[in-house]
């Protein structure tokens, strides 16, 4: 009796370890698992990009259909002109904003706002390219690089504002009570000096804000819409690198497939750069920023 | 004065993102009423959807995002919440750090290189081994039923198992790190081995925080458009088979958008929009509340 109990404890600590090594092994496969898309993407993305990068990428425009040759120079200058737009709207509400939360940002209201926009983080893409489109396409009758920088300044806004509101709350009280004690005004000190302590986490928020607007597709389908030619003002069709991505990807024709690749390494280069180089700059970077 | 107005010209901004907000709900529901009067409730419960004869349906596209979006969770979960699992509870701090770094850039890829990828690499494999394999696995089952296309349900909840992934992992290992450490020290001090403890101990009490990431991530698969686009197939059918050809809510606006020529067309499209903005804003906030239940005061991954 005695002997079957201790028996019987012995088989089912083997079996408890045998278990735990057997869960153990499935966690670490799983995060095998997860990590694997990563380098399949990136190292495709590599081989296959490599061969179509020369200087006619980034310095012609695309070659008509059939033709080979050719670059996408304008969607490359596009870009830049959308991420521009976008800036110019996004950091002035998003700092702004984002300064309120920190310093004045207490009660109901910046609850609501709090919310609000976590909400706006969560809106699909498409949908907020839907919204550009009605306030900016329909009335100017045109699809236009200014709709398309707008669709993308929204995607930007609730990023930039939650950043600069962790940022400012990361700067010590003490210092905003060193600066008031000496009879520095309140809206002084948040300039002077709250917002210069804080500006390395604000600058990072900036960053990965625009890294993720440089690929994103779905808000410029129906706003920038994209051309085959240079901008041609605010007010009219743009190109850009993603749309152009998807477009070729899309199309029947080797070359143009080839020329995505291209286009795609391009892209990726810029976003993990960014991504990675900011994100080892700050020492916060991998904890507690959102995905 | 000067600090007043700072104050006030501060709170303006923070008032302009509440308007924006408003704004984008007024102009979603106004431009979609058109549709909303033609069709009444019965837009989403109809199955037609032919543009040349002005019968607008958006079941098939219902159907298509749900079970795309709830295959990737399906298959994203187990996968994330065992990297969650091996980050917070078994992996040494360096490991772990560089593990976390390489998932959140997954979530950095844009989501039209993931279609690219999706395209020309995932859909011609799937065609050629994965699909005829699960047809010989499972003969009959109209779960693989229909010629291996490649692309279809099965690729499209592929790809978003794929962008979800980071977000589960992250949100189930802040939950699970904030888990009190005495707890864990209490299981093993009685014997418990390491997987008993995380499993009595450390789940138990992650449990709503885990459901949050989940449906945290499922809103996420719901209204993702680019890569679901290119690799769905693009048909609006509702077929039980997960080898056929699909079409999600966010890709048909995508595709359609700038071909609706007439305003009912353009009205349909947006009230799909609309459906897709209500559904999205609620599941984020119920998963807000979710993971604020489990670790109040916790910073919550956007």
């Amino acid at each position: 009796m005695q002997r079957a109990l201790v028996l019987r404890r012995t088989r089912s600590i083997t079996r408890r370890l045998i278990v735990d090594r057997a869960m153990a092994t499935l966690f670490a496969l799983a995060t095998v698992i997860a990590v694997a898309p990563l380098v399949l993407v990136v190292a495709y993305i590599v081989v296959n990009g490599v061969r179509g990068i020369d200087l006619d990428l980034v310095t012609k425009l695309p070659a008509p259909v059939g033709e080979a040759g050719g670059g996408m120079a304008n969607a490359f200058v596009g870009s830049a002109i959308l991420i521009a737009i976008a800036s110019a709207v996004a950091l002035p509400v998003g700092i702004l904003a984002g300064v309120y939360l920190s310093e004045f940002g207490r009660g109901r209201f910046a609850a609501t706002l709090r919310f609000l926009t976590d909400v706006l983080t969560g809106i699909p893409s498409i949908v907020v390219g839907i919204v550009a489109y009605t306030l900016v396409v329909v009335p100017f009758r045109s699809f236009s690089a200014l709709s398309g920088g707008l669709a993308l300044s929204i995607i930007m806004i609730p990023t930039v504002t939650r950043t600069t509101e962790e940022a400012l709350k990361r700067v010590p009280t003490t210092i905003r009570e060193a600066s008031l004690a000496l009879g520095v005004h309140e809206w002084k000190t948040v300039l002077r000096i709250v917002i210069p302590t804080g500006l390395g986490g604000i600058v990072t928020g900036v960053m990965l804000a625009i890294a993720r607007i440089s690929g994103e597709t779905a808000p410029l389908l129906f706003t920038a819409f994209g051309s085959s030619f240079w901008g041609e003002g605010p007010l009219k069709p743009i190109a850009a690198v993603p749309l152009q991505i998807f477009q070729y990807a899309i199309s029947p024709y080797k070359e143009w497939h080839d020329q995505a690749w291209a286009a795609a390494l391009v892209l990726m280069l810029f976003v993990l750069v960014l991504n990675v180089g900011i994100r080892s700059v700050t020492r916060t970077g991998f904890q507690s920023r959102g995905v | 004065m000067a600090d007043t107005a700072f104050r006030r010209v501060s709170f303006v901004f923070g008032v302009l993102i509440v308007a924006l907000v408003a704004l984008m709900v007024y102009e979603m529901a106004q431009q979609s009423s058109l549709s909303m009067r033609t069709f009444g409730p019965a837009f989403l419960t109809s199955t037609t959807w032919d543009p040349q004869h002005r019968a607008f349906g958006a079941l098939p596209f219902i159907y298509g995002t749900v079970v795309s979006s709830v295959l990737a969770l399906v298959i994203a979960t187990p996968i994330s919440l065992g990297v969650a699992i091996f980050l917070v509870e078994m992996s040494p701090n360096w490991l772990g750090n560089v593990i976390s770094a390489v998932v959140e850039l997954l979530a950095a890829i844009p989501s039209v290189l993931l279609g690219l990828w999706g395209i020309f690499v995932m859909v011609p494999f799937l065609q050629r081994y994965v699909e005829p394999a699960l047809q010989t696995a499972f003969p009959g089952v109209p779960l693989f039923d229909g010629a291996p296309y490649g692309v279809g349900l099965l690729a499209a909840g592929l790809i978003l198992a794929i962008m979800i992934v980071p977000t589960i992992v992250a949100i189930s290992r802040d939950v699970m790190a904030s888990v009190p450490i005495a707890q864990r020290e209490g299981m093993l001090a009685l014997g418990a081995t390491k997987w008993e403890t995380t499993r009595r101990a450390v789940l138990p009490y992650a449990r709503s925080g885990i459901v949050g990431a989940m449906v945290l991530g499922l809103g996420r698969a719901l209204g993702e458009t680019m890569a679901v686009t290119m690799v769905i197939g693009n048909r609006p059918v509702i077929s039980p088979s997960l080898l056929d050809p699909s079409y999600t809510m966010a890709s048909v606006i995508a595709n359609e958008f700038t071909e609706a020529t007439y305003e009912l067309y353009v009205s349909a499209l947006i009230e799909i929009g609309l459906v897709l903005f209500a559904v999205t804003i609620l599941m984020n906030a119920a998963a807000r509340l979710l993971v604020a239940r489990t670790a109040r005061g916790m910073p919550v991954a956007p």
